[in-house]
C-alpha cells in the first residue's frame, strides 16, 4: 500500500529528518520526502491502519520539525 | 511572495532598520541619559532587536530541546548567537564597549539567508511547475448554438469540441473543421509550429494559436495525451538519487561533528593551557567555539542538491524529455553504450512507398491502379499505397475485387484486370516478374495478364537518426548496438548507413533481453540505455540500466516501463538527454564540492581564530545563495 501526501515544510534538511522520523514510525514500510515537490510518499506494512498511522507520522514529524505539515 | 515571507522580509528589514539606528547613536548618550543605567539600556535595547529577528528561532529552539532534538540547527544558532551576547555582557564594562552587534547581526543574516531559500526555492518551484503544466481547464462544447466550458472529464467520446486560439486542445481529436497551427512545445519542445487542418489528428496539451477549430474526439480524457503525460509527471517514482543520499546522509553527521568539535575547542585548549601554566583565554575559546556553531547549519548542502535535479528535471521537460525521477537523471549522465529498437526508434515505423522499379507505364499510372485494386483494404500497405498516390480514390471505378489470403488481391480497374500482390500470387496466375534487390515489401503489379512492375514498400528512416549517431558519438557515447527482428540485410544496411558499431538480427521479440543482458554482462564501465517503442520493448526496457521509451509512437506499456520518455519521438533527443543529465550532474558535483569545501576551510580559520563569527555567517550565507543561484543553472538546456 502506497500513498501520496502533500506536505508543507521550508528547509530541505528539515524535509530529510521528516524522512527519517516517518521511516521510523510503527507501521511504515518506507518513506520518501520529496522537498522539491512537497510531497511525502508513504509504503505502509500490510495490514496497518492507515489514518491512524498518518496521525502517528504527523506527530513524529513534528517533534523533529516543529514548522511541518502533512495533508492527510 | 507567501504571507511567510512577506511576514519574515517586513521582520528583517524593521530589525537591520532598529540596528543600524542604535549603532548610530554613541555611548556617550546613553551614560548622559541615563548615568550608570545606561550600559543596561543600552543591553536592552539590542536584546529587543535580537528578539524582533531571532523570536521564532527562540521558540523552536526551545521546542527542540523538549523534543530532545539537541543537534536541531535552531537551537544550534541560539546557543550560539546568546553565547556572543553573553560574552558581550561580560566585556562590557563602564566604557560601554560590548560588541552586541555582531551575536543580532549574525542572527539577522542567518534569517535573510533562510528567506532567501525559501524565496528562492519557492520561485523555481512555481516557474517549474508552470513549465510543466499542461493541464487543460475546459472544454468548449456547442449546445444549441452556443459555446458553454464544461470540465474535459465530462465531455463523451465523438462529441464535437470548439478549440479557440489561445486555447489548449482539451482532448485527442480529429480535425472536422478550420485550419489552425499548434504550438506543440510543451509536448515536445519543438518550437516550430505544426499546421493542421481537416481530417488531421490532434494530440491534446498543445496550444491552438491562429484559428478556431472544431474537433471531433476520439478519446475521453483519461486517456487523452495530456492526461497520460500528467499522470507521468505527477507519479514519477520519487526514488532519489545516490548524490542527494550521500548528502542527506552527510548532515546526519555534519551537525554532530561541528558541535562535538565547538564542545572540544571550547573545553580542551584552555584545559590544556592551564595544565602548562598559562592563562586559560577561556573568552577566546569559546568565542571560537561559538563560531563554530555558526557554520553547524548544513542547510546550504542539503537545499541545492535536489534543487539541482529538479530544475534539471524541468528543464529537460521543457525540451520534450520527460524524466522519471532524478536518480534517472544521474544513472543517464553515465550512459556509454545505447542499444536501439529499429522499428519505430531508429526508422518512422510507418510504411511508405520508396520506389517502383520495371514499371512498363508510368510510375503514377502503376500507383494508380494499385491504390484502387487495393481500396477497400484496411491494411497497413494498402493505407501507403492510398497515401503515396495521394488524391482521393473513387471507388465507383472499381469492381470485383478479390483478396487472397497471403498472396493479394485481384481487381477491375477501369475495365482493366488488376492483379496486385507478392510473387505467389505471380506464380499462381502465371505472370513472369522480376525480382527486387531492395530490402522491404514487393507488389507485384499485373495488368491484363502483363507484368507491370512492382513496388516496393518499406519502413522509412527517421531523417535525424543518422545525426542522432553523430550527436551521440559527440556526447560520449563509445558503443551503439540495434536490434532488430528484421531480416539481416536489411539490418545490416541501416547500421551502415547510420553508422552503428552492432547488430543483431533476426531476432525473436524475447530475444532482445537476453541480448541484452549478454551487453551488459559485457561492457566493463559505464551504463547502457534501452530505446525502444514496442510493447515487447517493455520487458528489456525495465531489464536496461536506462530504458527511454519513444512517447508520441509507443505503447503505453512501453511508456510505463521506461524512465525517460522522449516526447516527439526524436532520437536526436537522446543525446540532448545525456547532454542535459551531465550539465545537472556536473552541477550537483560543483556544488557538493563548492559548499563542503567552504564548510571545511572555514571550520579550519574558525579554529585558527582567524575567522570570526560575521566571516563565518557570511562565508555560510554566500556559499548558500551561490549554491542556489548555481542549481537554477540546471534549467537552462536550450543550447546543449
Amino acid at each position: 500500500m502506497k500513498k501520496t501526501y502533500k506536505i508543507e515544510v521550508d528547509c530541505a534538511n528539515c524535509a530529510n529528518k521528516m524522512e527519517d522520523a516517518a521511516r521510523q514510525t510503527a507501521g511504515v514500510k518506507d518513506c520518501t520526502v520529496d522537498f522539491m515537490t512537497l510531497k511525502m510518499i508513504v509504503s505502509f506494512e500490510d495490514g496497518a491502519d492507515i489514518k491512524a498511522t498518518m496521525q502517528q507520522v504527523l506527530a513524529n514529524c513534528k517533534k523533529v520539525e516543529d514548522d511541518c505539515e502533512i495533508f492527510f | 511572495m507567501t504571507k511567510k515571507q512577506k511576514k519574515m522580509l517586513i521582520r528583517i528589514l524593521a530589525s537591520a532598520a532598529m540596528l543600524i539606528i542604535l549603532q548610530l547613536i554613541p555611548t556617550v548618550f546613553f551614560r548622559n541619559a541615563f548615568g550608570t543605567f545606561g550600559r543596561w539600556v543600552r543591553l536592552a535595547l539590542y536584546v529587543a532587536v535580537y528578539y524582533v529577528i531571532g523570536g521564532d528561532i527562540l521558540k523552536k529552539a526551545w521546542k527542540g530541546i523538549r523534543n530532545h532534538q539537541v543537534f536541531d540547527e535552531c537551537f544550534l544558532m541560539v546557543v550560539a548567537t546568546l553565547g556572543a551576547l553573553a560574552l558581550a555582557i561580560y566585556q562590557d564594562g563602564a566604557a560601554m564597549e560590548g560588541d552586541y552587534l555582531e551575536s543580532i547581526a549574525v542572527m539577522l543574516f542567518y534569517q535573510i539567508g533562510e528567506w532567501f531559500q525559501s524565496y528562492a526555492v519557492g520561485k523555481s518551484r512555481r516557474n517549474i511547475s508552470e513549465l510543466m503544466d499542461i493541464r487543460p481547464d475546459y472544454a468548449n462544447v456547442e449546445r444549441d448554438g452556443v459555446l458553454e466550458k464544461v470540465d474535459p472529464d465530462e465531455v463523451e467520446v465523438g462529441t464535437l469540441i470548439v478549440v479557440q486560439p489561445g486555447e489548449k486542445v482539451p482532448i485527442d481529436g480529429v480535425v472536422e473543421e478550420g485550419t489552425s497551427t499548434l504550438n506543440t512545445a510543451a509536448l515536445t519542445g519543438e518550437s516550430i509550429p505544426r499546421d493542421v487542418t481537416v481530417g488531421e489528428e490532434i494530440i491534446s496539451g498543445c496550444i491552438n494559436l491562429s484559428g478556431v477549430l472544431k474537433v471531433r474526439t476520439q478519446k475521453e480524457f483519461g486517456e487523452s495525451t495530456v492526461s497520460k503525460i500528467l499522470d507521468l509527471v505527477e507519479n514519477a517514482s520519487s526514488r532519489k538519487s545516490k548524490s542527494e543520499n550521500f548528502i542527506a546522509r552527510f548532515a546526519r553527521v555534519y551537525t554532530p561533528a561541528v558541535c562535538y568539535a565547538a564542545l572540544a575547542l571550547a573545553v580542551l585548549p584552555p584545559v590544556v593551557s592551564l595544565i602548562l601554566g598559562s592563562p586559560g583565554a577561556w573568552g577566546k575559546w569559546i568565542y571560537r567555539a561559538l563560531t563554530f556553531l555558526v557554520m553547524s547549519c548544513p542547510c546550504a548542502l542539503v537545499i541545492s542538491i535536489p534543487l539541482s535535479f529538479f530544475a534539471g528535471i524541468g528543464g529537460a521537460s521543457r525540451e520534450g524529455i520527460l524524466v522519471k525521477g532524478s536518480n534517472y537523471l544521474e544513472t543517464l549522465s553515465d550512459v556509454t553504450t545505447v542499444v536501439f529498437d529499429k522499428t519505430g526508434t531508429l526508422t518512422r515505423g510507418v510504411f511508405e512507398v520508396t520506389g517502383i522499379h520495371h514499371n512498363s507505364l508510368e510510375e503514377e499510372k502503376v500507383l494508380e491502379y494499385t491504390a484502387l485494386a487495393e481500396s477497400a483494404s484496411s491494411h497497413p500497405i494498402s493505407k501507403s499505397l492510398q497515401a503515396a498516390y495521394g488524391k482521393p480514390l473513387d471507388r465507383s471505378r472499381v469492381s470485383d475485387i478479390q483478396e487472397i489470403s497471403g498472396e493479394g488481391v485481384t481487381a477491375r480497374v477501369d475495365g482493366v484486370s488488376v492483379a496486385a500482390g507478392n510473387r505467389k500470387l505471380m506464380q499462381r496466375l502465371g505472370v513472369e516478374y522480376r525480382d527486387c534487390h531492395c530490402s522491404g515489401t514487393i507488389i507485384h503489379v499485373a495488368l491484363d495478364g502483363q507484368y507491370a512492375g512492382h513496388i516496393v514498400i518499406s519502413d522509412i528512416l527517421k531523417p535525424t537518426s543518422k545525426h542522432a549517431m553523430e550527436e551521440l558519438r559527440r556526447s560520449g557515447v563509445t558503443r551503439t548496438v540495434m536490434l532488430t527482428g528484421d531480416i539481416d540485410a536489411v539490418a545490416r544496411q541501416i547500421a551502415s548507413e547510420l553508422g552503428i558499431d552492432t547488430v543483431y538480427s533476426e531476432l525473436l521479440p524475447g530475444d532482445k533481453v537476453g541480448k541484452v543482458e549478454e551487453l551488459l554482462a559485457l561492457k566493463k564501465r559505464g551504463k547502457l540505455a534501452f530505446v525502444g517503442d514496442g510493447i515487447n520493448d517493455a520487458p528489456v526496457l525495465s531489464r536496461a540500466d536506462i530504458g527511454i521509451a519513444m512517447g508520441a509512437m509507443g505503447s503505453d506499456a512501453a511508456i510505463e516501463a521506461a524512465d525517460i520518455v522522449l516526447m516527439d519521438d526524436d532520437p536526436e533527443k537522446i543525446a540532448k538527454a545525456i547532454r542535459i543529465s551531465r550539465k545537472c550532474l556536473g552541477i550537483v558535483y560543483q556544488n557538493i564540492v563548492f559548499a563542503i569545501g567552504i564548510k571545511v576551510i572555514c571550520l579550519l580559520l574558525g579554529a585558527l581564530g582567524v575567522a570570526n563569527m560575521w566571516f563565518a555567517i557570511f562565508a555560510d550565507v554566500g556559499v548558500m545563495v551561490l549554491a542556489v543561484l548555481n542549481a537554477i543553472r540546471a534549467l537552462f538546456v536550450q543550447k546543449l
